[in-house]
């Protein structure tokens, strides 16, 4: 202890101390507070940076999450649309099949009534040329026959007879 | 620019201080008896460890006997009813006394003491000098290589500092191998020990007396071996600085705590008997802080400077093909542990100022730290 205290040099002391003290100053005022604040200044700016790379990649996530959706409701709405579209070509196509069906049934209807018109006009037709045909050959035969008188008078007994018979 | 400037300043000093270096500070010591090597080495050891007047590099013996000794006078600095400057070269060593404005002093054992023209020295029955001893503001060596020391942490983290400016923010050159270290210092030392709130205002003290602290340790590992940090009154500044700070930032409750340590777990009536005990042992604790802070500081280097000398004082004296390489192999690895104990106690010392101040600064929101003054004592 009295070599400790036989070494204690005042002069030492005191400049040290002085000495010390100034330097703390000067380091505190020209070296540590830029130096700090420096390294301060980059921590934060580190920090802001990768906050901002979060914010943007969670955005980037939302857009993609939107465009995503937006695609997904793109494909469900041409999928609607393209079942729509379906659907109306075969409503579409089973009404004209219907209609034509309708239609063509109508066609036969008039056609089979036009063919039955014509044939009863036909067949009415063929009766009165028969009939005059008869006619004809009636006359004829008639004339014929009413060249001498018995046949006329018997020809006339004969029609009566047969008309009595219808 | 600045480069030129620094080493035209380097060379400045050179060139005035060469003068003094060669061909001075030649002494006859033929009337001394030869010492024998032990003792020389001894006292070799004992002059290097305490502080000197002038900043010698290194002496040698020539044929005839005479001591040469090479390196340069410091300023010597007394107050003595009045100031008295001289340079330490008057001395010679103490061989010869100064004389200064009509009085005489003779430097004896490192200590200058006044004495008459004829340089008598009286002595108390314990062989110590009763001489006057003026006070010394000597420019001493440790005072000088804390000067250098100080030029040279201003010159390295000014311009660390104007680094980070011009740069916008990014070290560069020794600055990269600095800011590890500063960043170190700030998250774990600083932040842990004191408290996010309050760090920042003990950051400058404690960057300061870090790099101080090492960068003397360093200088002290260098040949030139100038024993700073192992200085008792230089521990004890550092120390006392450390205290000052501690008691000057001290919140009210780290006063509260010292002189009410219980706080209100009890009566207090019931407190009265005890704290005739825990109030002197606090207050204890308060002055033993800083007390080992210097003791360790100051017995760390010291002895390693010891350990050091001793064994390059060995190579002298086994002189043996076997000894000789062994002491330099030993002498090497204690240096290499010297290089980290540097570093150590630099870190010691800055941890448990860190410590104590966060113990000062701490705002407690209740009275639940009744372990700290445990930890404290460290």
């Amino acid at each position: 202890m009295e070599k400790l205290l036989n070494e204690f040099s005042l002069g030492l002391f005191v400049w040290l101390t002085l000495l010390f003290i100034l330097l703390l100053l000067l380091l505190r005022k020209y070296a540590w507070k830029p130096i700090l604040d420096a390294v301060n200044d980059r921590e934060e700016g580190i920090k802001n940076a990768l906050a901002a790379a979060e914010e943007a990649k969670k955005e980037m996530q939302n857009v993609t999450a939107d465009s995503e959706k937006l695609l997904q409701e793109a494909r469900n709405e041409r999928e609607t649309m393209l079942k729509e579209a379906r659907e109306i070509k075969d409503k579409m196509i089973a009404d004209s099949k219907e209609q034509a069906k309708i239609e063509g049934d109508k066609m036969i209807k008039q056609a089979q009534a036009t063919i039955e018109s014509e044939k009863k006009a036909a067949v009415a037709d063929i009766k009165n040329q028969v009939a005059e045909l008869s006619v004809e050959i009636a006359e004829k035969v008639i004339k014929e026959q009413l060249s001498n008188k018995d046949k006329q008078l018997k020809m006339v007994d004969d029609m009566l007879g047969d008309i009595k018979l219808n | 620019m600045q480069k030129t400037y620094f080493a035209n300043f380097l060379l400045a000093i050179v060139l005035l201080l060469s003068a003094n270096m060669f061909g001075k500070d030649k002494e006859q010591h033929s009337d001394e008896p030869q010492k024998d090597l032990k003792t020389e080495i001894k006292e070799y050891i004992q002059h290097h460890l305490l502080d000197s007047h002038d900043f010698s590099l290194f002496s040698y013996t020539k044929e005839n006997g005479e001591h040469v000794y090479v390196g340069l006078p410091l300023p010597v600095i007394l107050w003595d009813d009045g100031l008295k400057v001289f340079s330490s070269s008057k001395f010679h060593h103490g061989e010869e006394l100064a004389e200064a404005d009509g009085n005489y002093y003779k430097l004896y054992h490192g200590k200058i003491y006044k004495t008459d023209a004829k340089g008598t020295i009286d002595y108390d029955a314990e062989e110590h000098p009763t001489n006057i001893k003026p006070l010394d503001f000597s420019i001493t060596k440790n005072v000088a290589m804390i000067f250098i020391t100080g030029l040279l942490m201003f010159w390295l983290f000014t311009s660390l500092a104007r680094s980070y400016a011009k740069n916008g923010g990014i070290p560069k050159g020794a600055g990269r191998f600095f800011e590890p270290i500063v960043l170190y210092i700030r998250d774990d030392i600083a932040r842990p020990n004191i408290g996010e709130k309050n760090y920042r205002k003990y950051m400058p003290f404690l960057l300061t007396v870090f790099f101080f602290i090492w960068f003397l340790n360093i200088f002290g590992l260098t040949p030139l071996g100038i024993n700073v940090t192992g200085n008792i009154a230089i521990t004890c500044g550092l120390a006392l600085l450390t205290f000052l700070i501690t008691n000057f930032t001290g919140t009210k409750d780290y006063w509260k705590h010292l002189f009410d340590p219980l706080g209100d777990t009890m009566p207090w009536y019931a407190k009265i008997p005890l704290y005739i005990i825990l109030v002197p042992i606090e207050l204890l604790g308060l002055i033993i802080k800083p007390f080992s802070l210097l003791i360790r500081l100051y017995a760390n280097m010291q002895a390693g400077h010891i350990v050091l000398m001793s064994l390059i004082g060995l190579m002298f004296l086994f002189k043996s093909w076997l000894g000789s390489p062994l002491s330099f192999a030993l002498a090497f690895a204690i240096s290499l542990i010297e290089i980290l104990v540097a570093l150590l106690q630099a870190y010691i010392f800055t941890m448990l100022s860190a410590l104590y101040f966060g113990f000062a600064s701490e705002e407690h929101d209740h009275h639940e730290h009744e372990d700290e003054p445990e930890l404290a004592h460290l």
